[in-house]
């Protein structure tokens, strides 16, 4: 069974239930619901401050609290709240494991595990952990910095938010929104993550193995195995066959699945990364030459790495050399600083650069040599040693809080300013929205490195899995590009889609389990053939069940009985219960029998001819046998010893199962 | 019958060039490739004829694993596989593979530059030998071909150091390499999960000693250091420039920072620099605490460490130099030492274990007059202080380790023979495991005792468990019974009818069926039966018709035609049931004895 909690394809949450153990797959956060909020100022911006509350067109509805109208459009104004996974489709005190793919899909975890009950594990590689944490430590930070008393509530009502003006009115889920956790939150939710390494095998409680297979998205990135003896899910989540710097993607390992999860493919199917790269550079350069800032809002850690390496060759052929490059976040050093550390899950280039001993990525000598300088935030030092024109990459790419808000208050009303959106997780329009109307220039170069449609269908010809299971958004064109029947997955046979709190029942039947047969009992076995090349034995065995291993063992030999007075009753008690005697197959053949009887001494025979078969008369016996072709009846009243001789002889015509 | 043969062509009974062979499952793997620093002849490397007198070795091994960069883990290998001629892979972790090829070419310098041997491996043969080499990373699991796999386990000791578990099939073996089974101040300890090996290999430098605690010695080597240096005289510390050198330093950076000493201390040779930068990069492999705080403050950067210029050791007044190599057997260090010796105010701290044949082996024994080359004998003045700092498990740390990982046998390695005698009694006393000591060249068969695979059908499980219960009764084991086909290398565990249809075969019904008359007033007695049967779980059934099933014992009883005092008692059972069938046939003719209708 397969529990879908997200309904965004690159920010998955499903729950798989496989042989008795519940599996959460990744725990993503979709953050996009905070672009329905006002931005969080660090500095007080009074045009922010004076913005007029919204009342309902006939005065009805009065949310001037809540609700500001800023550029035309309505924002709450409150703390920005996140969407989380469904909590209400099944109970999460029940989950065993979590396993997390890369660091944006780990965002929802202290929702997760924190005051819930949780009790399990959580798996995730080291650089995921690490970058994970410092992720979420910024956003706490960003919140943490600029408190915000009002929570707005009343606006979430369903009655009133359908009466609300649009995009607020056809916000999703608004009921599961929540304000960002706390640090305590965060570290305890950490705690519980245990670190693994790529092709490590995890056994969960004897009965499934899982095992993190690299993705190529971002350091430390991993696709999931899930695996019994017998059946193989694949979970494919954000995963990259680019060259930029983590480790390369491990294809060939998803090969054989029997399911295949495949989420987090790209979210922008058309567009090229190194277009895009190019674009970035070449937009930065001429604001730059002309005077301009730029600006790149952008996450702490993942692209920039490469943006930072692309711009390292790139500015001093553009003469660029003089210009300072800021990166600025409560994270920023951290983040450049755990870059260099993980060479073990970087790709073969970068990797080798650590025999040298360098560190792995250029953006240590632009550090050394002052061209890049990162701050905690736009206060203290920062503020001083600031110098125009200049490049700021900072945070957050939805422009509603860090410190991003402040140089979009600073730099908006300028046209020699540039800003240039790299990441794709947000609508830079939406983004926008609260800052309009907006003098600098707005350039668009969203880098998705996921895998695209063209790539994904090729992989999954390759690994043949047996079904595919995908968020229904895969199974049809992108909406804005009906026609585009190359941007979707069709496949035969057809993707399972699923969508938020759907629950899907995997198609595979289990048959089989993994037994031991403990050395003695293999031995003692006797194979018989009886068909070329197809041998049986019979298997009398006690079974040992622990911790979901199975083990057979030879059947203890009785204890002798005790020498005492009471032996002869125990000889008269019936048998202990006992597995029953094989079956027996094959037919007792008339001439043959006949001639065995003649063998024993048992001559006189009357042979009578039945429908089915035969009917033996022992005269001096007074003994009947009935032999027909799957059957065979001994009516033998008194004498015991003839009975087991004559059963002994009929078995040694038939085969034991 | 499945076995495990183990041969330790270096490290036998002796500490230095370890190389352990072990065949497992029809796979061969060379554990470490190393050389003795106690020997400068043949004895240097391991004795690679023992697997093939003439030819490559290639065909002959399907891995070799490195478990850490010290050249008595490493040293040969170059050796090994560019001379003698090996080309499949060599197994090692990123650290090792980054550190490894520099202390080869130092050792290569030493040997060819300094005491022009020829007929030694070439700087571009390291070069080649390196090629081979994959990298490894901690708890990854290497499938080396279809049936051999292996997997890296941290082992402390120095960085990058693994402990390696080979897998084939359910047999294993885990070679433990060095390690440490206490953090120190900048590594953590050696962990590795319960895997019960067939066999785990273990290093027994330290056999017999159980260390005091970690910060006692060091207490005692900050203040040796401290008083020699406060009346004037120099220290010298053999280190080999990776590893215990790093701890030593953040001891006595921290220890300088808090007393403001003002004494210089140095680092000999210019890989200092460059080794405390592989620690920066590979600071995942250190300890937590360094770990934590690296963004903060790199323990690896030092400011009161300088590089050290062999001019300096003239200077007068107190220094403190770290000098490699660690054994006092060539190089800076036995030159500083030749300097120093003569002048009782100065001091020797040996930080680590000492081979046979090398001078520190010869000072720490209390040697006072050494022989040099050139004939010329030095007299040795100085104090002589051993600090056991080499990060190797003690006693109490292998114990620790086997609870850990609850092998079926033991074999000592990397270790003096008379030590391992004495662990060897322990281990085997407190464990009931054999253990095992090979001298070089000698080997070690252990017999495995596998289990088979086999896979059965879920129903019959299923049915079975059910049945069973959730716990077994260990006085009443159920027996299960099934079939097993055996086809085309696949081994399947069925149900008997199951296993019928499956092969097409029809069922053969074997029935008996016996005639007892009875007295009527005998009757009682079915009472008495049933009662007894029900005792011993048997399910009775009494049909409408009269008639009575005792599990698929059918029972009909009937009247006589001629004697109507008599009853007719009609016993069918099929041969399934004919241990019942037989006993309650036989004591129906019999009659109850009258014991049983007592009961």
């Amino acid at each position: 069974m397969c529990y879908c909690l997200s309904g965004h394809p690159t920010l998955p949450c499903n729950v798989l239930k496989f042989k008795s153990t519940t599996i959460m797959l990744d725990c993503g956060l979709d953050t996009t619901s905070v672009l329905q909020f006002l931005p969080l100022p660090l500095v007080h911006s009074p045009r922010l401050s004076k913005l007029p509350g919204w009342v309902s067109k006939d005065g009805t509805i009065n949310l001037e609290k809540e609700l500001k109208e800023c550029a035309g459009r309505v924002f709450v104004d409150s703390q920005p709240e996140f969407c989380l996974p469904e909590k209400e489709l099944l109970d999460l005190s029940t989950i065993d494991v979590i396993l997390i793919s890369n660091y944006h899909c780990m965002m929802a975890l202290p929702y997760i595990t924190e005051h819930t009950g949780f009790t399990g594990t959580v798996y995730a590689t080291e650089p995921t952990l690490q970058i994970g944490r410092l992720l979420m430590e910024e956003l706490v930070n960003f919140m943490e910095r600029v408190p915000k008393a009002q929570s707005a509530t009343c606006w979430k009502y369903k009655e009133i938010q359908r009466l609300l003006p649009g995009p607020l009115k056809d916000a999703v889920e608004v009921s599961t929104w929540k304000r960002c956790y706390s640090m305590q939150d965060v570290n305890s939710a950490l705690s519980k993550v245990q670190l693994v390494g790529y092709s490590q095998k995890v056994e969960l409680f004897g009965a499934v193995q899982v095992t993190p297979l690299s993705s190529g998205y971002s350091l430390g990135s991993s696709n999931w195995i899930i695996q019994s003896h017998y059946e193989k899910v694949s979970y494919v989540s954000g995963s990259s066959l680019l060259t930029t710097h983590p480790q390369p993607m491990d294809q060939s390992s998803l090969k054989n699945s029997d399911v295949l999860i495949l989420t987090g493919l790209t979210q922008m199917p058309t567009a090229n990364p190194d277009g895009m790269l190019g674009d970035f550079c070449s937009n930065l350069a001429m604001t730059i030459r002309a005077g301009g800032n730029v600006l790149v809002p952008c996450y702490s850690s993942g692209v920039i790495y490469d943006l930072l390496e692309c711009l390292y060759q790139f500015i001093e052929n553009a003469n660029l050399g003089s210009t300072p490059f800021y990166f600025i976040s409560p994270v920023a050093n951290s983040s450049l600083e755990f870059s260099q550390i993980f060479a073990e899950w970087l790709c073969h280039n970068k990797q080798s650069k650590v025999y040298l001993p360098e560190p792995p990525f250029p953006h240590a000598e632009l550090i050394q040599t002052n061209k890049l300088k990162h701050y905690p935030s736009i206060h203290g030092d920062f503020s001083s040693e600031f110098r125009q024109p200049c490049v700021v990459f900072t945070g957050h790419p939805s422009l509603r809080f860090g410190d991003v808000v402040h140089f979009m208050e600073l730099w908006g009303k300028s046209s020699l300013n540039t800003i240039i959106f790299t990441e794709p997780d947000f609508s830079y329009l939406d983004a926008l929205a609260p800052y309009q109307p907006l003098a600098m220039k707005c350039v668009y170069c969203p880098i998705d490195t996921r895998l695209n449609f063209h790539q994904v269908s090729k992989l999954l010809k390759e690994v043949q899995p047996l079904h595919v299971v995908c968020p229904e958004q895969y199974t049809q064109p992108p909406p804005a590009q009906s026609h585009r029947s190359d941007l979707m997955l069709e496949l035969q046979p057809p993707p399972m889609p699923y969508r938020r709190c759907s629950v899907l029942g995997l198609p595979f039947r289990r048959r089989w389990e993994r037994i031991q047969l403990l050395p003695e009992l293999a031995k003692s076995l006797v194979p018989s053939e009886i068909k070329p090349g197809i041998s049986v034995a019979t298997v009398s065995a006690v079974l040992q069940s622990k911790d979901n291993k199975h083990t057979l063992q030879p059947v203890p030999k009785p204890p002798p009985l005790p020498p005492s007075k009471k032996r002869k009753r125990v000889v008269e008690e019936p048998p202990e219960v006992l597995a029953p005697k094989p079956l027996l197959s094959g037919a007792v053949p008339l001439e043959a029998f006949l001639a065995m009887l003649h063998k024993h001494g048992i001559t006189e025979v009357k042979v009578e001819e039945t429908a089915d078969g035969h009917i033996l008369h022992l005269q001096a016996e007074d003994t009947l046998i009935q032999l027909e072709e799957d059957g065979t009846h001994i009516v033998c009243d008194d004498n015991e010893p003839l009975r087991t001789a004559l059963r002994d002889l009929v078995l040694r015509f038939l085969m034991k199962l | 019958m499945p076995e495990i043969k183990v041969t330790p062509l270096g490290a036998g009974q002796d500490v230095g060039r370890s190389c352990i062979l072990v065949s497992i499952g029809g796979k061969n793997i060379m554990l470490d490739c190393g050389m003795h620093m106690g020997f400068n002849d043949d004895r240097r490397f391991p004795d690679f004829s023992y697997i093939t007198q003439q030819g490559r070795l290639t065909e002959f091994l399907d891995c070799v694993i490195i478990s850490h960069f010290h050249l008595d883990h490493c040293g040969a290998l170059p050796y090994m596989s560019e001379m003698v001629g090996y080309d499949g892979p060599i197994y090692m972790t990123h650290p090792t593979k980054a550190i490894c090829p520099i202390l080869l070419e130092d050792f290569r310098k030493i040997t060819v530059d300094k005491k022009g041997e020829t007929n030694f491996f070439t700087s571009q043969m390291i070069k080649d030998c390196m090629k081979k080499v994959v990298p490894l990373n901690l708890h990854q699991t290497v499938q080396v071909d279809d049936e051999l796999e292996i997997k890296a386990y941290y082992a402390g000791h120095v960085l990058g150091a693994a402990m390696v578990q080979i897998k084939v099939g359910s047999e294993s073996v885990v070679y433990t390499g060095d390690y440490n089974m206490t953090p120190d101040r900048h590594l953590g300890a050696a962990w590795i999960d319960k895997c019960r090996p067939d066999i785990l290999i273990s290093e027994s430098t330290y056999a017999t000693t159980i260390r005091d605690s970690k910060r006692c010695r060091e207490r005692d080597f900050l203040k040796k250091v401290h008083e020699t240096v406060e009346r004037g005289g120099k220290v010298l510390i053999p280190v080999f420039a990776l590893g215990r050198a790093q701890e030593l330093c953040i001891l006595l950076e921290t220890f300088w920072e808090r007393m403001n000493m003002k004494a210089p201390i140095y680092f000999s040779t210019g890989l200092t620099e460059k080794a405390n930068h592989y620690y920066k990069l590979f600071i995942t492999w250190t300890n937590q605490k360094i770990r934590k705080t690296f963004v903060q403050r790199n323990m690896f950067e030092f400011k009161h460490i300088k590089a050290f210029d062999r001019s300096y050791a003239d200077n007068p007044g107190p220094m403190v130099v770290f000098a490699t190599p660690g054994m006092l057997h060539a190089g800076q260090s036995l030159q500083i030492f030749k300097k120093w010796a003569g002048n009782e105010k100065n001091m020797i701290i040996m930080p680590g274990y000492c081979v046979q044949g090398t001078i520190g082996h010869k000072i720490l024994n209390g040697q006072k007059k050494l022989e040099m080359e050139n004939r010329q004998t030095l007299e040795v003045k100085l104090q002589v202080e051993y600090m056991s700092f080499s990060a190797h498990a003690d006693a109490k740390g292998i114990m620790q380790l086997i609870r850990m990982a609850e092998p079926r046998n033991m074999l000592l390695v990397h270790g003096e023979a008379k030590k391992m005698e004495f662990l060897k009694d322990k281990i085997e006393q407190e464990f009931t495991i054999n253990c095992f000591m090979p001298a070089n060249g000698e080997t070690t068969t252990v017999i495995t005792n596998p289990s088979v695979p086999v896979d059965i059908s879920l129903n019959l499980l299923k049915r079975e468990m059910a049945l069973g219960g959730p716990l077994p009764d260990p006085k009443k084991p159920r027996t299960m019974h099934g079939t097993l086909i055996m086809k085309d290398n696949s081994l399947r565990l069925v149900s008997p009818e199951q296993a019928l249809k499956e092969l097409g075969l029809n069922e053969h019904q074997l029935r008996f069926t016996c005639r007892v008359q009875y007295r009527k007033t005998e009757f009682t007695i079915f009472i008495v039966l049933f009662d007894l049967l029900l005792k011993k779980c048997y399910t009775i059934q009494h049909l409408p018709d009269g008639t009575v099933m005792v599990e698929s014992i059918v029972i009909k009883v009937s009247s006589s035609a001629e004697e109507p005092n008599t009853k007719v008692l009609l016993l069918s059972w099929s041969y399934q049931d004919e241990d019942l069938g037989s006993f309650l046939s036989t004591l129906l003719k019999k009659g109850l004895p009258s014991g049983l209708s007592s009961m």
